[in-house]
């Protein structure tokens, strides 16, 4: 047989083995509203950029009648491609191929992938569209999960992975997304679960849909295991491509840097925070006021609102903010703000991401369910993340900072860099009212007109304490600003910052409060 | 610039200070804390009643067991954290009871 004869036999062989299920498989996937994993992949990378591996892997199980069915490329693609030019590792569960379950080649096909994304040390993307584990395939599925979570670990801070939820990803499949830097879903196309409702009916009797147990809403507002919410697959793909724009290719380098733009002009600084403490504003105003060109890019927008995190820049270059949000429950730290703050001061400083932190808030939300959720060892973790985070940080003070929360929220004690106070700053172990009630406690009770007395200490503490200047007076805070300065000085902080290097005692590492 | 509507903000009292701002659906539904009731057992999981231990006017004490119920394939002793007499039993041999159901109360 010649040459070209050969070839033109490969290239039936590729056209057969894409098609992966089959036509009939094809139009069942787009009748339950999704796209294949193909379409899937060449729509979030560059156009022309895919290059596809193991196309031909085969599996080599018998039992169960295994030996008769063949599974075109054992239900995954994996391969390589760019994203607005960034080299990208990707791998997509193809469901139409015996419901994309994971059996051993399957595994071992995205172990590859992840093996090659660790040693280019470039972006690991996966897209999950399973039934789970392959049940023909016994304790081999479950050995293939294993090397999937180990490699999700041993990859973690080293280079970005990121999971897409565009099918079912249950059972012991939800481990990988979970270890995974951020995940991304989509309404009525994601679930995500560890037991599903059939499960749940026949063991304990509680009845539950698919959608309200694990769906894309319940993840991004209740549980906090997603990170981005989209009413279809293409927003999330530009969801993730947006993403991309913003972080390293893996942790030795800095995230693409831009042209610096100002930010719009509509956001103005001075004109957004109200001066009674006691109303809110919305924190992402203040940070569109002070990020290129406003494209503040939030991250878990859904979940624990009092408390704001993403992406901006900065002359061009990518920073992280962490924000408290008066907006939403007067911006008190709480067990999920906690978690979900510490994590991205994790991700950031792992990725070489300056972090700016605006602090407004009273302090830590009071309540039983909240003690006893353990808001003692969340948010320990908020002061864990910041203190062991070595790359560039830099608070500023807008309004309160009273108590735990002014520690917490990168003070100069968890060694932040550059510590800056509006002139409305109060910086308290209390505010005025609840500091007057115990510590002229005694005044107020022996009074004439307690609540006459009463007033006149709040007052007089309000204009001793309840300002910038104690704290500057001692160096918490490195200068009072103009909140017009803002901007301008968070530019001038980054700009002297380029070589910070801290060194820290030798240990293999922490113990944060998990 | 994002417009709110002043009208759903609620307050929220920290130390004191009545915050205007807004609740997030957790805070709204989370759970108010309750005195525990040591007139009843309950179940703390839903599952089959393979055998009842008491029966109606034992003394019971803490630790004793009351009744054995089988749940995620296991069989489990349902132990008593409260002193006093059995008033009423709520289950019989059997029986598949929910969650919360109230096994026994005590008199």
């Amino acid at each position: 047989m010649s040459l070209r004869k050969k070839t033109l036999d490969l290239l039936k062989k590729r056209e057969q083995a894409q098609l992966g299920g089959g036509e009939k498989a094809i139009e069942k996937q787009i009748a339950m509203g999704k796209l294949t994993a193909r379409e899937r992949i060449l729509l979030l990378l560059d156009k022309g950029s895919f290059h596809e591996y193991d196309l031909f892997v085969e599996h080599d199980a018998h039992d169960f009648d295994m030996g008769n069915k063949v599974l075109h490329g054992d239900g995954v693609i994996i391969g390589t491609g760019t994203i607005y030019g960034a080299p990208i590792c990707i791998f997509a569960q193809d469901f139409t191929v015996a419901g994309g379950s994971l059996g051993f080649m399957h595994a071992r096909k995205i172990t590859k992938i992840m093996d090659h994304a660790m040693k280019l040390r470039v972006p690991l993307i996966g897209i999950n569209d399973s039934g789970g584990a392959r049940i023909q395939e016994g304790v081999n599925s479950l050995a293939g999960y294993g090397e999937i979570f180990f490699r999700n670990t041993l990859a973690s801070g080293v280079i970005p992975q990121i999971s897409v939820i565009l099918g079912p990803c249950a059972g012991g499949a939800v481990y990988s997304p979970a270890l995974t830097d951020f995940v991304f879903t989509v309404d009525k196309i994601s679930k995500m679960f560890i037991t599903g409702p059939e499960v749940i009916k026949t063991v304990l009797g509680e009845e539950i849909s698919m959608e309200e147990l694990g769906g894309a809403r319940v993840h991004c507002e209740t549980t906090g295991n997603a990170h981005f919410y989209a009413e279809t697959e293409s927003e999330c793909f530009e969801q993730i491509k947006k993403l991309i724009t913003f972080i390293p290719w893996n942790n030795s380098k800095r995230a693409k840097a831009f042209k610096a733009k100002e930010p719009k002009s509509i956001y103005k600084i001075d004109n957004i925070v109200p001066s009674d403490p006691k109303q809110p504003y919305d924190i992402r105003n203040i940070i569109k006021a002070i990020c290129d060109g406003s494209d503040f890019f939030e991250v878990q927008e859904l979940w624990a609102a009092n408390i704001v995190i993403g992406f901006g820049r900065m002359n061009g270059e990518t920073v992280g903010f962490v924000c408290n949000q008066p907006i939403v429950l007067a911006g008190v730290l709480d067990v999920d703000s906690s978690d979900k703050a510490a994590r991205f001061i994790r991700y950031c400083d792992a990725f070489n991401i300056p972090i700016i932190t605006l602090v407004d808030l009273p302090g830590y939300l009071p309540g039983v369910d909240q003690e006893h959720a353990g808001v003692i060892r969340h948010g320990a973790k908020l002061l864990y993340a910041y203190s062991e985070a070595s790359v560039l940080k830099i608070t500023v003070i807008l309004r309160k900072a009273y108590g735990g929360g002014y520690i917490a929220m990168n003070s100069r004690h968890l060694r932040a860099d550059f510590v800056f106070a509006w002139p409305g700053a109060e910086i308290a172990v209390m505010g005025p009212e609840g500091a007057a009630n115990i510590i002229f406690r005694k005044e107020i009770s022996e009074a004439e007109d307690p609540e006459k007395m009463r007033k006149q200490k709040v007052k007089e503490y309000k204009e001793k304490f309840a300002n910038p200047y104690v704290a500057a007076a001692r160096g918490y805070v490195d200068s009072v600003i103009e909140p017009s300065e803002t901007r301008k000085l968070l530019l001038h902080s980054i700009e002297v910052s380029g070589e910070k290097n801290v060194q820290t005692p030798y240990k293999k590492h922490g113990i944060p409060p998990f | 610039m994002e417009n709110i509507d002043k009208n759903k903000f609620k307050t929220l009292v920290i130390e004191g200070v009545a915050y205007s701002t807004l609740f997030t659906k957790k805070f709204e539904n989370r759970k108010i804390w309750q005195t525990p009731n040591n007139k009843i057992i309950t179940a703390y999981i839903s599952g089959t009643i393979i055998k009842c231990s008491v029966t109606v006017g034992q003394k019971v004490k803490v630790g004793d067991e009351i009744v054995i119920l089988e749940a995620m394939k296991m069989k489990n002793h349902i132990i008593s954290h409260f002193e006093g007499v059995v008033k009423t039993i709520n289950v019989k041999e059997g029986q598949q009871i929910p969650r919360g159901y109230i096994i026994i109360d005590f008199k």
